[in-house]
Parts: structure tokens; sequence; C-alpha cells
């Protein structure tokens, strides 16, 4: 049988055990939660509640803000007290709404029945955006977009992304141990409006008992079968993973539908199985809170919640703090302020003490092509550096650097520690802010 | 003897012939050259800022004579050399004012703390994408991505961590403005001495948790300055320079101003003294 698996990547040690035993548990709320209106790929949401008004579970209060746009639900039961600059966990300031909690009411949301086999196509489509799900794994790309295919294009392979190769994140996985028959509801409702060929579920190798359990629930849905993944970071990205399932490439620039697939993430196929079934809007997900903190855990977690009040829910960090990743060590943004809300595409908080965090100078490349090697898209980081160093765009973006995913790989395995992935993320922006 | 003669004849004609050829093939085919072009390239700065648009002093002439660039389009040679170049062109020009770059920010290693410690690309973009490590979302980032990019080298990094302009170079090309990722430089009349050294938008409490020199939104240089010479844009004071006669008003903001966000170009590092 060939090897299922993709060009470049790193081997990386996963980490996973210190979060992984820990079952999916919810926090007591915090006091105020704050939802930047920029939660998701697109353009931000527009508030639709006025100052002071009360607020319940799952109550819409923003409204999407143009065609590639979510509305926004309150997380919490509450009291609106407008919006406010505050941290955002992707960098820099945004624009949030702040609600004040109250830990009086604490009635949940109310579930909608539906019959679901009923349900036309486009009245699915219709219900996702409704209940503002974003795709889970971190990009947070509107799912209601993404699932209206153009007409010309035929989905062969239908791909439910369960690999999470980054280190340390559990989210996904304490999922697929707990959640797997809800996550099939999930898959059979993706299925019916896509109508792939194949569906597969993908994993890594080192999460064979999650393989397992996915297995039995699978038992009951002959469509679908479970594929388990030689452990290789970057995986769980899109394009390597059609790339190792499928063997065919999407094209540069072009989007997974070219290439005749669908990925979408486990927790994704979750929050659809809830919405379409119960009418439940995406207000809450599961975060990993690992890395140098007492008790590692997977939380449910409102939508908002401060990552340090969850640092303190776990326990409080190891020795000195050194840095607050939201994400996983290779993809995560470290953050500014501790007081930075969970988004719709946080999957995890990593927590670095002070000794595990890297320090070492920057030193001149060697041309060791290290880089190369490893990179997922057959890109070369170090001459794509050298061309941004000298503030050359439109040379860099010839050398192909709008396909870098920002994988980290070529950061990681640079003997001379240059921050290689960094600097194609400032490209990335500069290009397409001197596009408009 | 015959020896010498026959290939010095040979010679000598051969090269009557080229030379000749030369000559005729230099006269039939003459590019038609714009004397003009040459003549701009000669009075304008020749440092290739590329501060006018164009890549270079010699593709500026060329544009100018094609109607491609103004006649005042050289931002470094300011009046004078838009003079001699509409002389050139045979035009009138308006008269420009003659300016100079300010940094619109105060918050040093002293006034305003960073929150975090920062390891990565050594620039204000890539910080910039970040989010900043100083409290203010609006502070000067100090990398010097302005130093690096100054064409006539006119901005220098100062020992508190912000930089400073060489008045005595800057050229007002207006480079730096361009460049700073949170737009904190600002091109202003020559002669106004005093200016607002603040781009905080934030309200008052925010400003005074980050920043001991920030601008808090008081709006009171803009309640005792008359006719809208200050007025406010949100939380920040903007002055209308061309609505400004004297610096009478700017200097009753100065002593006014509760958190001395007004400045004197004058007494900062790299100011003219006396200007």
């Amino acid at each position: 049988m060939k090897l299922l698996t993709f060009r470049g990547g790193v081997y990386l040690k996963g980490r996973k055990g210190l979060s992984k035993s820990s079952p999916i548990q919810p926090i007591e709320l915090p006091e105020f939660v704050y939802l930047p209106l920029s939660q998701h790929t697109g353009s931000p949401s527009k508030p639709i509640i006025k100052k002071k008004d009360e607020v319940k579970v799952g109550e819409k209060i923003a409204e999407s803000g143009g065609k590639l746009s979510v509305p926004l639900h309150s997380p919490v039961n509450g009291v609106y007290k407008g919006t406010q600059l505050y941290p955002h966990p992707l960098g820099g300031m945004s624009i949030a709404m702040k609600i004040h909690v109250d830990p009086e009411k604490t009635e949940p949301w109310e579930r909608v029945k539906r019959e679901v086999d009923s349900l036309s196509t486009d009245e699915i489509v219709e219900i996702i955006k409704e209940c503002g799900i974003v795709g889970m794994g971190g990009a947070a790309f509107p799912t209601f977009f993404k699932l209206r295919i153009p007409p010309d294009k035929k989905i062969k392979d239908l791909i439910i992304n369960g690999v999470e190769c980054e280190p340390y994140l559990t989210s996904d996985y304490r999922l697929m141990m707990e959640k797997s028959d809800d996550i099939f509801k999930g898959i059979d409702i993706i299925r019916r409006v896509l109508k792939p060929d194949r569906v597969w579920i993908a994993t890594e190798s080192n999460k064979m008992d999650a393989a397992d359990n996915m297995r039995e629930s699978c038992a009951s849905y002959p469509w679908a079968s479970i594929v388990v993944l030689p452990t290789k970071y970057p995986q769980g990205s899109e394009k390597q993973l059609i790339s190792a399932i499928t063997g065919r490439e999407v094209p540069e620039g072009g989007l997974p539908f070219d290439a005749g697939a669908y990925v979408q993430n486990v927790g994704t196929a979750l929050a659809i199985y809830e919405a379409v079934n119960f009418g439940k809007p995406l207000y809450e997900r599961v975060v990993t809170v690992t890395g140098s903190v007492r008790n590692p855990s997977n939380f449910l977690v409102p939508i908002g919640t401060p990552f340090d009040y969850l640092i303190e829910k776990a326990g409080g960090v190891v020795g000195k703090e050194g840095k607050i990743i939201n994400g996983g060590p290779m993809m995560g943004i470290a953050q500014v302020r501790r007081e930075a809300p969970v988004i719709k595409g946080s999957t995890g908080i990593l927590i670095q003490n002070e000794k595990e965090v890297l320090k070492g100078e920057v030193g001149p490349c060697i041309r060791c092509a290290s880089c190369v090697d490893v990179c997922p898209i057959n890109l070369l980081p170090t001459e794509i550096y050298k061309v941004v160093e000298l503030n050359d765009y439109e040379r860099a973006e010839k050398m192909g650097v709008l396909s870098c995913i920002e994988c980290g790989n070529c950061s990681y395995v640079c003997p001379a520690g240059i921050p290689l992935t960094q600097q194609f993320k400032v490209a990335k922006n500069e290009i397409q802010k001197r596009r408009k | 003897m015959s020896s010498i003669i026959i290939p010095v004849a040979v010679l000598g004609c051969l090269a009557l012939v080229f030379g000749s050829f030369l000559v005729f093939s230099a006269e039939k085919f003459k590019v038609e050259l714009d004397e003009r072009v040459k003549k701009i390239r000669d009075v304008l700065p020749g440092i290739d800022c590329g501060a006018c648009g164009a890549p270079g002093c010699t593709h500026f002439a060329e544009g100018v004579v094609n109607n491609k660039y103004p006649v005042n389009g050289c931002k470094v040679g300011g009046e004078e050399v838009a003079n001699k170049i509409a002389e050139i062109m045979g035009v009138n020009v308006e008269v420009r004012e003659e300016k100079v770059a300010v940094l619109l920010c105060l918050g040093d290693r002293n006034v305003a703390k960073k929150i975090a410690d920062y390891k990565g690309i050594e620039t204000c973009v890539a910080l910039n994408l970040l989010g900043g490590n100083k409290g203010c979302q609006y502070g000067c980032l100090e990398l010097g991505d302005c130093v690096r990019a100054c064409p006539s080298r006119a901005i220098i990094m100062g020992d508190k961590g912000l930089p400073y302009v060489l008045e005595d170079r800057c050229t007002a090309c207006g480079v730096c403005v361009e460049t700073c990722p949170r737009g904190l430089f600002e091109l202003i009349p020559r002669t106004q001495d005093i200016y607002i050294a603040c781009r905080s938008y934030n309200d008052a409490k925010t400003v005074k948790q980050v920043c001991s020199r920030g601008c808090v939104g008081c709006s009171l240089c803009a309640r005792i300055t008359e006719d809208e010479i200050i007025t406010m844009d949100g939380n920040l004071p903007e002055i209308h320079w061309n609505k400004l006669k004297d610096s009478k008003p700017l200097e009753q903001a100065l002593e006014k101003c509760p958190s001395k966000t007004f400045v004197r170009r004058s007494e900062l590092k790299g100011g003219k003294k006396n200007a």
C-alpha cells in the first residue's frame, strides 16, 4: 500500500500527553466577556443591540457585515456594556463588544426542534450562516461560504480533518474521544450538501485511540472510512491533507474544490450538527490550556473569555511566565497582553515559562537549505527571505510568497534561528495592503 | 620599404571608409533628444529619493517634459528647484511652503513603558503586525524603519529609544511619512515651532495608564484658540496649518496643555535652535 503523506514537513514531539487525558469540562463564567467584531476571515460583524441591553445565551448580538461575514451571538446571560478597543488574540487592538456576565441567571440556551431530513440544501446552508459557524481549526473561514461550491465543480473527496498536527493541542482529540457520534451526524449533514463520492475521516498515528473510537461510531455509516496518516507536521493543513489522501494538488492560488476536495475540521462538523439539529449558535468552543500550567486541561469555554482567566482556571503558570501563545507552538501567535479573549478560531492556549522561551541570537544564513527541504509547498524560504529584507515585495510575490501557509517549519529547522515565517507574514501583509 | 607603405595605405583607406560611414550614420539616424530633459536633470538635487513617484531624478525630468509629473513635483528641491524647472518649461508655478518632518510621539523609554519583550524581525512593520510591545498602540515602535528609509539620512535613533529629525538635513521629501507603519511623521511648515507630538486616539484613562505625556483629549487647546485653528478629531486635536497666521495661538496652547503634549521643535534633539 502506498504511504499516504505529503512532500516536506517535519517530525515534531507531540507533547499531547499533558492534556490528553483531561476530559472536556465546562468552566465557571468570568465576570466579563469580550467579543471582537472581527473573529472570522472576511468583513467584521455589525452590532445590532444597544448599550445596557440585556442579552441571553445564544442571542444574536451582531449581524454579518458583508458578503463574506457571519453573525455573532452572546455566549452568556448578562448586560451589554458597549464596544471598546480590546486586545485581539491575532495581534493588535480591535473593536470588541463587552458583556457583563450575570451570575444569577443560569438558564441555558433554548433548543429548537427541527426535522433535519426535510430541510433543503439551501436551508441547511442558511442555518449554518445564521448560527455564525466558521472553521474551528484555527483559520475561522465562514463555513456557509465554503459550502457554496460553484455548480461546475464536483467534490470527489470530503475529508474530515481530525489530524490536529500542532504539538500540545488536544481539543480535536477530545472531541473525537467524547463526541464521535455527534461528529458523524454533522458529517452526514455536510455530505448531504456536497454529495461527495467518498468521505474520509483523517487522523494521525499518534491518536490511535481516537481513530479506534471513531471507527466504532463509523460502523453505522458505511459511506465513511477512517484513514490514519503517519504523524508529520503540517499534515492538518488543508492543502497538505488533500495531497496526502488523494494525491491531487490544489493549484497555486486555487481553492480545494479546484482539486475536487473539501476539508472540514471535526469541531466544525460537531458545530454544524448542533446548529442544524438544535439551532445552537457558535458561542462556545473547546480550548486546550496547556504547557507550563499546573493542570493542563480541555475546557468548554464561552467565546470572549480572557486568556488570563483561563490560565488561572488551569492552576496558574508553573515557574516564571515567559510566553502566552494563542494556538499551538508552530503557528500560534504570542500575546502582548494576557487579557486577550478566546475567539471562534482559538484552538488552544499554550503557556511557556521563562526557561522554555527560545532566546538565542539570530545568526547569518549559511545557505544550508534546511528550510527548502521542509517547506511543504516547495518554496525557497531562504531566497524569499532575502528579497523581502530588501523590501522588494514584487519579486517576493513572483517567488510565491503568497502561497506560504505560515506553518513555521522553516523557522523551526533554521540552524541560525532566523525568523523566516514572520518575515513572510510581513511580506504577505504588505502585498495585500499595496493591492488595495 | 613597400612592406610598410602598403599596410599603412590599406589601413588608412579602411579608416577613411569606416570613419565616413560613422559620420554619415550619426547624422542620418540621429535620435532627437529634448534638451530640456538634460537641463531639468541638472537643476534637480540628484539624490534619487523617489519621493516624487519616479524611480529617480532622470525619470522625473523626462516625466516633467512629457507632462507626467508637475513642475513642482520635486519635494526635495522645493520652491527653488520648482522655479528653475518652471523657467525651463516656460510655465508659472505656485509658491509652495517649505516644510520639515516632525515625529508625533513623545513616548520614549522613560515616558511610555513597554509591556512585553519582543524577539523577531527587527523592523517596525513586523512588530506592528503583532500589535507592538508598548502599552500605547499608537506610539513609536522604536525599531527605526524611518532611519533606514530616509534618503537624506536626516533621521537618527536617539539614546532614549525615539528617533529624531536632523532639521538641517531634512528635505521634507515625505518618505518617512509613508514608511512609518503607525503614521507618526508629519510635514509641518518650517516657520512654525510648536506642534502636538501625539497620535493617540485613546481616551484619557487609557492614555494615562500607558504614557505620561500622551494627549488625553481634553480639548482645552481647541477651546482656547479661535477661528478653528485647532479642531478635535475624536480624542485628538488637529492643527490646521493653513489657517495659522502667526504662532500666538499655539503659544497659548503650549502653555495651557495639561499633559505637555505640545512641544517646541527647537527644544527637541536635532531641532535647529532659535528657529
